[in-house]
C-alpha cells in the first residue's frame, strides 16, 4: 500500500473522530453528491401506488408485464406481483375462498356461477413499499432498505440469502431467486420510475386499476385519488407504513 | 488511594490494551465496511444505482407515439382510448430503440381480447364481457371489431 504520511494522518484523524458510517457520509458530502444520477433527485420523490379493486378485471397483464420487465423466474411460485381471486360465499368475510392460479399469469379460468349468493372480485398484490418495513428491520446485513424516495429495494450483491425478510414480510411479497440464491421482490420498477416512466404493471394495466403516484409531487393525481376515494392499506394493524392504497378493499382480504 | 497511583504500570497496561483494541477495530472496520455503506442509511449507497441499471422492456406510450402519432386519433372517443399501447401489443422497448430490427407481433385476437372480455363472475359487472364460445363462431374478434375502437364495427359486418 502506497499511502504517504500526510494521507495516512488525514485518514486516521477522520477515523478517530467519525464513525465509519459518518465518515462515508462526510465524504459523500465533500464530493458534492448525493445525486445518484443527473436529473433525478431522490429527495424530491416519495413513491406510492393506488390499486382500485373495483377496476381490476383479472386479466393478468400486470403479472406478465412484471415477469417480462424484471426477469422474474417463470415458474408458478415466483412473483413480484400477482392477482388473487376472492370468492366470498354468502358475503361471509371470515371464510373467503381465494385462488391465484399461476399468480394470474394465464388469467383466471371461470369456476364460479353467477347468482350463487356470493361476491367475487380480484385483488392485485405486490410489495406495499412500506415506510416502516418489517423486512428492512430484520435484515442482518443491510441488504434490503428503504430508498430515500420510498422504494424498498434489495442489494443483490450484499444479500446473504438468509430468508429472514421472506418470513418477516406480512404480505408474502418476497422470494428467493433460485438462480442467484438471493432475495428478490418488487422494486417498484426503480429502473423505470427514476427515468420518468411508470412501472411495467401500471403501463400494462388496461383499466388503470393500478396507478403509480409520487406523494411528494403536489400535482400528481394520486392526491386527488386519495382525497376522493375511501382507501385502505393491507394489514393496517401491523403499522408497516404501507404506501399501496387500495380502493374498494373488502374485509375478507388479508 | 496511595496504592492506586503508586502502581501506574497496571493502568498503563489497561490503557494500552484499550487503545490497541480500538485501533484494531477501526482498521478492521475500514477494511470490511464496503464503499458507500451508510451514506443514506444502513445500506450500500451503490445499490441504488445498481437497481437503476436494469434495462427497460416496456418503452412506454410516449415512445410509441413518437412514430405512431396517428393511433390516438383512431382511439379517440372509444372505450380503448386510455389503454396504453403495450397493454395489448406487449413489451416493445426493443422495437422503439430499433424499429427496423424488431417488429411488433400481431396478437391473436381470440386469445388477447378474451383475457379481458371473457365472462367472469369476479369481473366488475359493468365491464363489457362476452361468452367467448358462443360469440362469432370462432371468427377473429378483429373481423368485425376495430381493435383501437371496439364499439365501432368494420364495414360489411353487422
Amino acid at each position: 500500500m502506497s499511502t504517504d504520511r500526510r494521507e495516512f494522518l488525514a485518514r486516521s484523524g477522520k477515523l478517530l473522530f467519525l464513525t465509519g458510517a459518518a465518515q462515508v457520509a462526510f465524504e459523500a458530502v465533500l464530493r458534492g453528491e448525493p445525486a445518484v444520477a443527473p436529473n433525478y433527485k431522490t429527495a424530491e420523490h416519495w413513491w406510492g401506488m393506488t390499486i382500485d379493486v373495483e377496476k381490476c378485471i383479472g386479466c393478468g397483464n400486470c403479472v406478465r408485464a412484471c415477469k417480462e420487465e424484471n426477469d422474474v423466474p417463470r415458474e408458478p411460485f415466483y412473483f413480484r406481483t400477482w392477482v388473487e381471486r376472492y370468492h366470498v360465499p354468502g358475503g361471509d368475510s371470515e371464510s373467503p375462498e381465494v385462488d391465484s392460479p399461476n399468480g394470474g399469469y394465464d388469467g383466471f379460468p371461470e369456476r364460479y356461477r353467477p347468482g350463487d349468493g356470493s361476491k367475487s372480485f380480484f385483488v392485485p398484490k405486490m410489495c406495499n413499499q412500506c415506510a416502516h418495513s418489517p423486512c428492512v428491520q430484520v435484515c442482518p446485513v443491510g441488504a434490503t432498505f428503504e430508498s430515500p424516495d420510498g422504494a424498498v429495494l434489495v442489494d443483490k450483491t450484499y444479500c446473504l440469502g438468509c430468508r429472514y425478510c421472506v418470513q418477516a414480510c406480512p404480505y408474502g411479497c418476497r422470494f428467493i431467486d433460485p438462480r442467484t440464491r438471493t432475495v428478490d421482490k418488487c422494486s417498484l420498477c426503480y429502473h423505470r420510475i427514476t427515468k420518468g416512466l411508470t412501472t411495467a404493471c401500471c403501463e400494462a394495466c388496461p383499466t388503470d386499476a393500478r396507478v403509480l403516484g409520487d406523494l411528494k409531487n403536489p400535482k400528481d393525481p394520486i392526491h386527488e385519488f386519495l382525497r376522493t376515494h375511501k382507501v385502505q392499506v393491507l394489514k393496517p394493524q401491523m403499522a408497516t407504513g404501507s404506501k399501496t392504497y387500495y380502493n374498494g378493499l373488502d374485509g375478507s382480504v388479508r | 488511594m496511595g496504592d492506586l497511583f503508586g502502581h501506574k504500570g497496571h493502568l498503563v497496561r489497561v490503557a494500552t490494551l484499550f487503545v490497541g483494541g480500538v485501533l484494531v477495530f477501526l482498521v478492521l472496520q475500514a477494511l470490511l465496511v464496503p464503499k458507500g455503506f451508510g451514506a443514506y442509511g444502513h445500506y450500500r449507497a451503490g445499490a441504488l444505482d445498481e437497481n437503476r441499471a436494469r434495462p427497460v422492456s416496456f418503452a412506454g406510450r410516449a415512445a410509441c407515439l413518437e412514430c405512431h402519432s396517428d393511433v390516438p386519433d383512431a382511439m379517440k372517443g372509444g372505450r380503448h382510448e386510455k389503454v396504453r399501447c403495450e397493454a395489448c401489443h406487449g413489451p416493445l422497448a426493443g422495437h422503439a430503440a430499433d424499429p427496423g430490427e424488431k417488429k411488433a407481433e400481431r396478437p391473436d385476437s381470440r386469445v388477447l381480447c378474451a383475457r379481458c372480455h371473457a365472462t367472469s363472475v369476479a369481473r366488475p359487472a359493468r365491464f363489457p364481457q362476452v361468452e367467448v364460445a358462443d360469440h362469432a363462431g370462432g371468427e377473429a374478434c378483429t373481423t368485425c371489431h376495430v381493435a383501437h375502437n371496439p364499439s365501432q364495427l368494420k364495414e360489411g359486418t353487422k
